[in-house]
């Protein structure tokens, strides 16, 4: 889920009587539940879509190994070091796999990065804002990674195969990461007075950035009724959203912390939890930029990469002399 | 063993588990920030293999000890002039290139040491000793094999890995400095000497820097100070007040 407003077409869905011979068979294979493979043929709008979607789920990842990474220096203990440490380290990965998926639709790495570093591509809204306690890298892992996996199992039936796959090996980790950080959230919720207070903290600041995840209300969604043709999304913002809330309000409640909504009660003829939504405002005014951290974040992942590049420079010569010296040799 | 013998093998076990701590820690700093996504991941590996090994080394070194401290106790409880590993070790990451040298310059010493250890008369030495050295090989190749690629790479990676090593290598020398404790487990059979691995240090770095096109500095002068406490630099103070902040903000809670 780290994929929130993907621009797509903005016109509506054709019908199958209005598409052409080829964009019809497309429809009636995704329709017949078949995958999508990087060779085949598919609308143009689709392989932009998805670069968009894919390309934007990549940048989470690798953007939001920054405000993790704010604490690894300083963990409590050297398990939790070495827990968030893997963790961080499988965001990377996480994000390497998504790169490499986008790159079978014909973009590279380094023009995905071009556009993160330009502003063109977007991250999720998440990532911006501050980890400013231990208790945030519990509450990261319960919410933050407990939203994305509403999002992500079902797209580990997504149209586009290699998105697919991905997925799949993606959600084997984020449901471990789900579980440590919930482990973190208990042991400081039953800790001294200082780490439940850091615990409800935490939830306090990270509960409604977290709903709004999801992205806005379907019916202000303009992206999302291709997208779902495509089965290159799978449920609405809205009903993912309901989903979440019904699943962390008992956790938060067998944790001893309380959700920071007055509004949330249990609607027995619904089934499902009543909550209150997000601040839309605050959530364009971090898509826009205005986020907490969004300048400093930015800054970290440009700073890295033009840090990096006589790294990359100096190691892309060394592959060319030994290649070439190879060849002299034969 | 008489009390003595077990100060002098504490002493070894801190300075065996502080070199992977210190070393895990600065590592660990480039998560999220390193130069390519690859690199991001394999830095990670390393620093995630040094965490495991300061956990066994510590652990070890506070079951020896017997006064009740465990591997955390040790590594978030005590003070700079308590630690005992190398001050290349402890110095900031400042750039990719002093970060790749100084890996490849202990694991140059590392993967003799450990192999040696394996046969220390301490079983339980050589179990943790037989155990690193799979990662400490994977380290050495992969740390060998980056210094040669940037050496041998553009002129300014090539400059940037010559400064690197020219910056570290008033450190690299510390380690061979036998002192009385080096003496002291070398004669119990729990430890080779240290200076017994610079034959094979020297031609592991003379042999990778010749592929690397570059120099190895001539002057033999080595810093001292980190493997007793005596004087650490000054940036050993600032990575433990970082890494030790919660711990010692919170006495006796439980993370």
């Amino acid at each position: 889920m780290y994929a929130q407003m993907v621009k797509s077409t903005g016109k509506s869905v054709q019908a199958l009587d209005d598409m052409s011979p080829e964009e019809r068979a497309f429809q009636e294979r995704i329709d017949r539940g078949e995958k999508i493979e990087p060779k085949d043929w598919m609308p143009d709008a689709y392989r932009k879509n998805l670069i968009r979607q894919i390309g934007q789920h990549a940048h989470s990842e690798i953007v939001g190994q920054l405000p993790e990474g704010n604490w690894i220096t300083r963990a409590p203990t050297l398990e939790r070091k070495a827990n968030l440490l893997a963790k961080v380290q499988d965001e990377a990965g996480h994000g390497l796999y998504l790169y490499c998926a986008a790159e079978t639709l014909g973009v590279s790495r380094d023009e995905l990065f071009e556009m993160l570093h330009s502003g063109k591509m977007k991250y999720s809204s998440i990532f911006n804002y501050p980890t400013l306690t231990w208790a945030d890298m519990g509450a990261v892992g319960w919410l933050v990674d407990g939203a994305a996996i509403m999002n992500q199992v079902p797209l580990q039936r997504t149209s586009y195969g290699p998105y697919a796959r991905a997925m799949v090996r993606i959600c084997k980790e984020e449901s471990f990461h789900q579980r440590q950080g919930y482990h973190i959230m208990m042991t400081m919720a039953n800790g001294t007075p200082e780490q439940k207070r850091m615990a409800q903290d935490a939830l306090n600041r990270f509960w409604y950035p977290a709903l709004m995840m999801f992205g806005p209300s379907d019916k202000d969604s303009v992206h999302s009724a291709q997208s779902m043709a495509w089965k290159i999304k799978m449920n609405t913002n809205d009903e993912l959203r309901q989903k979440f809330v019904d699943e962390t309000a008992p956790q938060a409640e067998f944790l001893g912390l309380s959700i920071p909504d007055e509004n949330l009660k249990w609607n027995e003829e619904r089934g499902n939890y009543d909550f209150s939504e997000p601040d839309w405002d605050e959530f364009y005014n971090v898509v826009s930029g205005n986020g907490p951290c969004n300048v400093e974040r930015l800054e970290a992942r440009k700073k890295a990469w033009s840090d990096g590049a006589w790294v990359r420079e100096g190691m892309m010569a060394h592959a060319e002399k030994k290649a070439m010296r190879k060849q002299a040799a034969e | 063993m008489t009390v003595s013998d077990n100060t002098a093998l504490f002493e070894f076990l801190l300075r065996q588990g502080d070199n992977a701590l210190v070393l895990g820690h600065r590592t660990s700093e480039w998560c999220g920030v390193g130069p390519v996504l690859e690199e991001d991941i394999a830095l990670a590996n390393t620093a995630l293999d040094l965490i495991g090994q300061t956990q066994l080394w510590l652990a070890l070194a506070g079951e020896v000890e017997d006064k009740g401290r465990d591997a955390n106790d040790l590594a978030y409880f005590r003070d700079p002039y308590d630690f005992r590993n190398l001050l290349m070790l402890e110095l900031p990451n400042e750039d990719y290139g002093r970060t790749i040298m100084r890996q490849f310059l202990f694991d140059a010493f590392q993967v003799p040491w450990l192999t040696a250890l394996q046969e220390s008369n301490d079983k339980r030495v050589g179990d943790i000793a037989a155990k690193s050295l799979k990662e400490a090989m994977y380290h050495l190749e992969r740390s060998a094999e980056t210094v040669i690629a940037l050496g041998d790479g553009t002129d300014e990676s090539n400059s940037k890995m010559q400064q690197a090593l020219e910056f570290l290598w008033p450190y690299a020398g510390e380690v061979f400095a036998d002192d009385e404790n080096d003496v002291s487990v070398a004669s119990k059979g729990i430890a080779p000497l240290p200076s017994s691995i610079h034959d094979v240090w020297n031609s592991t770095i003379n042999r990778t820097f010749s592929e690397a096109c570059l120099k190895r500095p001539e002057s033999q002068f080595a810093h001292s100070g980190g493997r007793e406490g005596f004087r650490h630099t000054e940036h050993l103070g600032h990575m433990l007040a970082t890494m030790q902040t919660l711990q010692r903000s919170h006495p006796g809670a439980t993370w």
